[in-house]
């Protein structure tokens, strides 16, 4: 297998009340898929020790192409950085069976 | 005070508050919180399928309007008195026209450790009271509006773990009846006392940690926080007493009218009205509210009951 292929690594980390309306959001905006994970750390809302539901916090990563990443960036920016804890950060990464992160 | 119960209350928040680094893996927290909410419904649940449930009706309408009235009365408080700005004083005073189910397993524990009678069917009482400050609270946040997504906050509010389980566990115990349930009775209702113990040593973990910021926000959280519950269980009390409830029962639902909701509210809020703290409404229900009722708020608001009682 000799596709490997260079695409967009977005990583959101969030508030894990967000994580119905992300994961529809990021779908919506063409994104073929995407992987949770819980996850806990400190920044600027203080130490989020992910013990339960109010101090918990996800990661989603999302592999795609450019354009979705720029869309799934601005999308996230306008709607939730004003009230919400979120982190967003993207990168390059090659992939193996890029065709499965294309958007359709 | 010596009830084991309390004392593993006490035991999370001392250690908590000596920085010891115990605590209980998420999983096992969301499984007593299970458990916990599975077995009051289903206590619910069989008391109706002994009784002949459109006699409730009358009693469960009144409780259902406490609901809707309690946030009415706090928000002008909070906005007025406690200077917040209109979200933060819609989202606390949700926060406390709701109830926490953790403070009436405690309330539940209470009474059976004192052999107080009490309708059982008070658990009832528990899911009535649960959603109704929810939706006033997103009302007084945003006003009436063509936009709002009710679509999705009815999802939040009816689908949400906490009233699922309650109302899951309700029909299972209503459908199954007395009888039913004895098969399940091990797991659930002999361990009761067990894993409310388990769980409030989790709470008492959380409730320490809320210390740091009550700190940063002032008297007035705390004194809210210790004064709105006595006052809300006056009505409570008061009309359960009215409605023909037991004192065990009115106490209950004064100790409901008292609690403050930390988990089916602040969920549906941090969706509903975003620009609200979440940590204002939590550290005062969370930090104060739940540890004051557990602590003296019980026992205090069936004193109260018994007085009143004699009166009315």
């Amino acid at each position: 297998m000799n596709d490997r292929k260079t695409i967009e690594l977005v990583t959101v980390i969030a508030e894990s009340v967000l994580e119905k309306s992300l994961s529809k959001d990021i779908e919506g905006l063409g994104a073929r898929g995407y992987t949770i994970q819980d996850v806990r750390g400190k920044g600027a809302r203080g130490y989020r020790a992910g013990e339960w539901n109010e101090s918990s916090n996800i990661q989603i990563e999302i592999l795609c192409d450019e354009a979705v990443a720029r869309a799934i960036e601005n999308h996230l920016h306008q709607t939730y950085f004003h009230n919400y804890g979120m982190i967003i950060y993207t990168g390059k990464v090659s992939v193996m069976r890029s065709d499965k992160f294309s958007k359709i | 005070m010596s009830d084991p119960i309390i004392l593993f209350f006490i035991f999370g928040f001392l250690a908590s508050l000596l920085k010891s680094d115990l605590k209980l893996p998420p999983q096992i927290y969301d499984l007593l919180s299970i458990v916990l909410l599975l077995t009051i419904g289903m206590k619910g649940g069989v008391e109706l399928a002994k009784q002949p449930f459109i006699e409730l009706v009358p009693q469960l309408f009144v409780v259902l309007l406490i609901g809707f009235i309690l946030p009415l009365l706090l928000f002008p408080v909070l906005k007025y008195l406690g200077k917040f700005n209109r979200d933060d004083a819609a989202s606390i005073a949700a926060h406390y026209g709701s109830v926490s189910v953790g403070t009436f397993a405690v309330a539940i524990a209470y009474m059976n450790s004192m052999d107080i009678v009490f309708e059982e069917y008070v658990s009832v009482f528990v899911v009535i009271l649960e959603i109704p400050a929810i939706i006033v609270g997103i009302l007084l946040a945003r006003g009436i509006r063509k936009d709002m997504p009710w679509g999705k906050i009815g999802h939040e509010i009816f689908l949400g773990k906490g009233v699922v389980l309650l109302i899951g566990g309700l029909i299972i115990g209503w459908i199954a009846g007395p009888d039913g349930v004895t098969k399940i009775k091990p797991l659930f209702f002999d361990l009761f006392s067990g894993i409310l113990a388990l769980f409030l040593l989790e709470m008492g973990l959380i409730t320490a940690r809320q210390l740091g910021s009550l700190r940063s926000y002032g008297p007035f959280l705390v004194l809210f926080g210790v004064i709105t519950p006595v006052c809300l269980s006056l009505i409570g009390i008061s009309v359960g007493l009215l409605l023909g409830l037991s004192v065990g029962g009115a106490s209950i639902l004064g100790t409901l009218t008292a609690s403050a909701s930390y988990i089916a509210v602040p969920a549906a809020m941090r969706i509903s009205v975003p620009g609200a703290n979440p940590t204002l409404s939590l550290s005062a229900s969370l930090g104060v509210t739940f540890p004051f009722n557990v602590l003296v708020g019980i026992p205090l608001y069936y004193l109260i009951a018994k007085q009143l009682n004699t009166i009315l």
